[in-house]
């Protein structure tokens, strides 16, 4: 369980947002959404660790990340903007590095992986010279790998054509149904069933700067 | 543990031996400006021999120098600096594995090339010898002290010069240590002393730099 308390965020001396609060159970799709610039990008890299909120606290199962960050991350996968592939390994070896450093699926084949995010034959070619698509691919091939329950995904269909995101959203449905928690901002309209998802719409606050 | 100490430094070693330019250029550097020195000053035997051991030693700091930025900068920019501090995994040991890498890739290749150099500057097996020992202790100091000042700065546009600005200061104390005891060397006396001095820095900067390399990564990546 996700709970986040009294969340506010400080950026350049302007408030994105104040006093969040909301709790995030499993099995549950959380949709973020919102205008550019209003802060999604900055909610999600406060819920992984990566940034300290100015004030409030995130807390899964009832402790704060910041004060267990080992077994928090034991049960987080995040993927950002930028994808974590490196650019002059192949995309094996990237999805190895991964496979060996976070807890996956026991057994699991990177082959099979890498074919079913539509990369067959690309295997051994450096991911420097695949193409944008292409090396998003690699990085949500991290998504069947590992088992984590709880998956931050920042805008995760840039650059992914029409059935790479339905396969996407199959993959989702799936992770909710056994009680994982998928947390994404997307601009994309998701044809995932409104009893699985949940918004959560960030707006622009009128009197926004810090005192 | 150790598995994933190993995993971190095979794909560091990896992305390096497909980049070769970004292992061998600080080592040319290295060379090309020790061999600089005969050419300005003179080929006289003795004061080469006199300025020997200062010169390596500030080529080495300047080849270290130049080799930090790969040392998080591209793992930053494509995102793998991120995913590295959200693994199950203590941060000081992840990066531990990654400072191990870089000497790996810069102290170690510095290592084998100074017999060359000692060759060129006219210096004797003694000399050698104690250069050759400085540098194994000292080079590895250097790689943790500059991880500090690269994750200070990782995060800014320009950080290149305030990292020499950060790093150079600090290195002070190592490179007194190494030039008294390579001088010690040259006049025939014991510098075991010295290496001792240099040995407690190195085991300073293996238990203290990576919890400050860790605290400095999180602060400049949020």
């Amino acid at each position: 369980m996700l709970h986040c308390e009294k969340l506010t965020c400080v950026r350049e001396d302007r408030i994105l947002f104040k006093d969040l609060d909301f709790t995030i159970k499993p099995g549950e799709i959380v949709q973020v959404e919102g205008p550019n610039g209003v802060g999604k990008t900055s909610l999600f890299r406060l819920i992984v660790g990566l940034s300290i909120p100015y004030a409030g606290n995130v807390n899964w199962q009832g402790t704060s990340i910041l004060n267990d960050r080992e077994n928090y991350y034991q049960n987080l996968l995040y993927l950002g903007h930028k994808t974590g592939i490196k650019p002059e390994l192949t995309a094996f070896e990237n999805l190895q590095f991964f496979q060996k450093l976070q807890p996956s699926h026991p057994g699991i084949d990177l082959w099979q992986v890498l074919a079913k995010v539509g990369l067959a034959g690309y295997e051994d070619v450096v991911t420097a010279q695949l193409s944008a698509g292409q090396q998003r691919r690699v990085a949500l091939a991290r998504l069947w790998l590992n088992d984590c329950l709880l998956w931050v995904l920042d805008e995760p269909f840039t650059a992914i054509d029409k059935s790479g995101v339905k396969v996407l959203e199959q993959l989702f449905i799936e992770h909710a149904q056994q009680g994982g928690i998928v947390l994404l901002t997307t601009h994309q309209d998701l044809s995932i069933d409104k009893q699985l998802l949940t918004k959560i719409t960030l707006q622009k606050i009128e009197d926004d700067f810090y005192v | 543990m150790f598995n994933v100490f190993f995993q971190v430094v095979n794909k560091e070693l990896k992305g390096a031996f497909r980049s070769q330019s970004d292992i061998l250029n600080p080592v040319w550097f290295f060379i090309i400006v020790v061999t600089l020195f005969p050419l300005g000053i003179g080929t006289d035997p003795a004061l080469l021999a006199r300025i020997a051991p200062g010169v390596i030693w500030v080529a080495a700091l300047l080849a270290a120098l130049l080799s930090f930025e790969r040392l998080f900068k591209d793992d930053f920019i494509d995102g793998s600096l991120e995913q590295l501090m959200l693994m199950p995994h203590s941060l000081a040991w992840l990066v531990s594995a990654k400072v191990f890498a870089h000497w790996l890739l810069t102290g170690l290749p510095i290592l084998f090339v100074s017999p060359l150099l000692a060759i060129f500057l006219a210096m004797d097996i003694n000399t050698y010898s104690a250069l050759f020992l400085t540098l194994l202790i000292g080079t590895p100091i250097l790689s943790l002290l500059g991880a500090i000042g690269v994750a200070l700065t990782v995060g800014l546009r320009k950080g290149g010069i305030l990292l020499s600005l950060i790093m150079l200061p600090l290195s002070i104390p190592i490179l007194i240590f190494s030039t008294l005891a390579i001088d010690a060397a040259a006049y025939g006396q014991s510098y075991l002393g010295l290496l001792a001095l240099l040995g407690a820095m190195l085991v300073g900067a293996i238990t203290l730099a990576p919890f400050a390399i860790a605290a400095s990564l999180r602060v400049s990546v949020s």
